[in-house]
């Protein structure tokens, strides 16, 4: 067993935890990234599709482009990237990482530590169909794994379940690599994904989607044979008479993410509604030395807005080592009516920030409150599976407990 | 007549109405956030276009593909014809992110190119 002093250490070298280490090296300090993957780039590597960077960039990129452009920026690899090293656990006594790579057992002791984890797929599984457990059913996620860096095609006829974003892109994808996408099974009344993803990825190649319908049966008993289909009511019950078979082999499910948080949930402050650590401005958790940036904190719809969460995290995590005195909070969030996943949930004030909403219902127009007082309205529709943001910095005459609202306007 | 689109130049997909005249003229756009709105909303109804991202194979190198697109929009009629075009490539390692693929593929104007680094097989 080896130990290792360092200043910033990362845990995850997906876009947030890239983004960390590039702006806490520029403070000087010894930082370090673990990586369980081969490579860094985390999910980037894999989403081959344009649509990234708008922000950062101000250009429209692949995820591969992201990726190598966060290298470039990052200098150096090998100096701050440590790849293959799982992290076991985290001592918050001894304030240790302990981890496990090629070399053994090696624990480090970071004086902060950014946990940029990320999130995983939920799996079909957790949706209870019945029928057996049959070969053939994948996430959108491995899926897309196995067609855009593995050069394999899961099966031959497909049918995606849920059309979250990664769906809808993989019914494309798939579609290109000359799989026949018989359409998309959506159990709510409006898709999950992005407007444009619907757009672009089922209406241009003719892949129906199917909106209130989900899974009812799976059959075959060793490879996917089938599946039986039907349309839901608002409770999400089936509804009798409906039914109707796919013959297919593969389904492909994008059901939604699960930000990974095992490794410091017991021991920091989380939030149930964004599954993920309550967070201030300066992305520091409720543990004064941990720090905590992108999708771990919440599901964020763009990896421009991981990226700057992850900057601002390596920032602080930096000037936190070096000693400097970082601002205190001063205000908290609480969720009024028709408010979801919300971050950060408190803020020090001392600064502008952004800050992400999620709406829990459609609204045609509508405007956000702060404790009653109006800070922006919206006059284009607002929908749960698209992310609001807002930068705010007029902290005069707010409360210390904010009721954060989002409500429909005439 | 109105059609109703949905702008794809970016993630906001701001819902667009366009007015058209009999002869399908457009007279009016609304419901766009930005200058790019009014612009896709005219090519999607004269002549609708796309970015394709895909993947191209690779020889000897460290992964069996990469990853492309045309640094243009192509014709969405044209997309199936360039998607066969594309699957019967083969480029050799080492591919570097921007590097040309194929150069006015289809002549659609538009050039294909590596969005990723591919080294070799050491």
């Amino acid at each position: 067993m080896r130990r290792e002093n360092v200043d910033v250490l990362i845990i995850g070298g997906g876009a947030a935890g890239l983004a960390a280490a590039i702006e806490a090296k520029k403070f000087g300090v010894k930082t370090l990234l673990l990586e369980r993957d081969r490579s860094t780039g985390g999910v980037l590597n894999q989403c081959i599709h344009n649509g990234f960077g708008l922000h950062v960039f101000k250009a429209e990129l692949t995820g591969p482009e992201f990726m190598e452009k966060l290298w470039e920026e990052l200098g150096n690899l090998d100096e701050v990237i440590r790849n293959n090293y799982t992290v076991l656990k985290i001592d918050p006594e001894k304030k240790e990482v302990i981890t496990l790579s090629e070399e053994g057992i090696v624990v480090f002791k970071p004086k902060a530590l950014i946990m940029a984890t990320g999130a995983r797929e939920r799996p079909l599984n957790s949706l209870r169909i019945p029928g057996s457990r049959v070969a053939g059913v994948f996430t959108a996620g491995v899926a897309q794994k196995m067609v855009n860096i593995y050069n394999r095609l899961p099966g031959n006829r497909v049918l995606i379940v849920g059309s979250g974003d990664i769906g809808l892109i993989m019914a494309r994808r798939l579609k290109i690599e000359g799989m026949d996408v018989v359409g998309v099974v959506e159990i709510m009344p409006e898709p999950g994904g992005l407007i444009r993803n619907v757009v672009q990825c089922l209406d241009d190649f003719n892949i129906p989607l199917w909106l209130s319908h989900t899974v009812f049966k799976i059959h075959g008993k060793e490879r996917l044979e089938g599946v039986t289909i039907g349309k839901v009511d608002e409770n999400f019950k089936p509804i009798p008479g409906t039914e109707r078979f796919l013959e297919v082999d593969t389904l492909v499910a994008s059901v939604g993410l699960i930000p990974q948080n095992e490794l410091i949930e017991d021991f920091v402050e989380m939030d149930a509604i964004n599954r993920g650590p309550v967070v201030d401005d300066l992305m520091r958790t409720s543990v004064e030395w941990i720090f905590a940036a992108g999708n771990n904190v919440a599901i964020h719809d763009l990896v421009d807005f991981v990226y700057e969460e992850g900057k601002i995290a390596g920032e602080n995590a930096a000037k936190y080592v070096l000693g400097e005195k970082l601002p205190e909070v001063k205000y908290r969030f609480e969720r009024g009516d028709n408010v979801g996943v919300l971050l950060p949930q408190k803020f020090t004030g001392s600064q502008p920030f952004k800050m992400y909403v999620r709406s829990r219902k459609s609204l045609e127009k509508s405007a956000i409150s702060f404790s009653g007082r109006t800070i922006r309205k919206f006059n284009w529709k607002i929908r749960p599976s698209e992310m609001i943001d807002l930068v705010v910095k007029n902290f005069e005459g707010l409360p210390k407990e904010i009721l954060v609202e989002v409500n429909q306007i005439d | 007549m109105i059609k109703k689109l949905t702008c794809i130049s970016c993630p906001i997909g701001c819902e667009l109405s366009v007015s058209l005249d009999e002869s399908g003229k457009i007279l009016k756009i609304e419901g766009n956030r930005c200058p790019r709105g009014k612009e896709y909303a005219i090519t999607e109804i004269t002549n609708p276009q796309r970015i394709l991202p895909i993947s191209v194979k690779v020889e000897d190198g460290e992964m069996e593909l990469v990853s492309a697109k045309t640094d243009k929009p192509v014709p969405k009629k044209k997309m199936y014809e360039i998607i066969e075009y594309i699957k019967k490539l083969k480029v050799k390692a080492p591919v570097k992110r921007g590097d040309l693929i194929v150069e006015d593929i289809l002549g659609t104007g538009a050039n294909l190119i590596a969005t990723r680094t591919v080294n070799k097989k050491s």
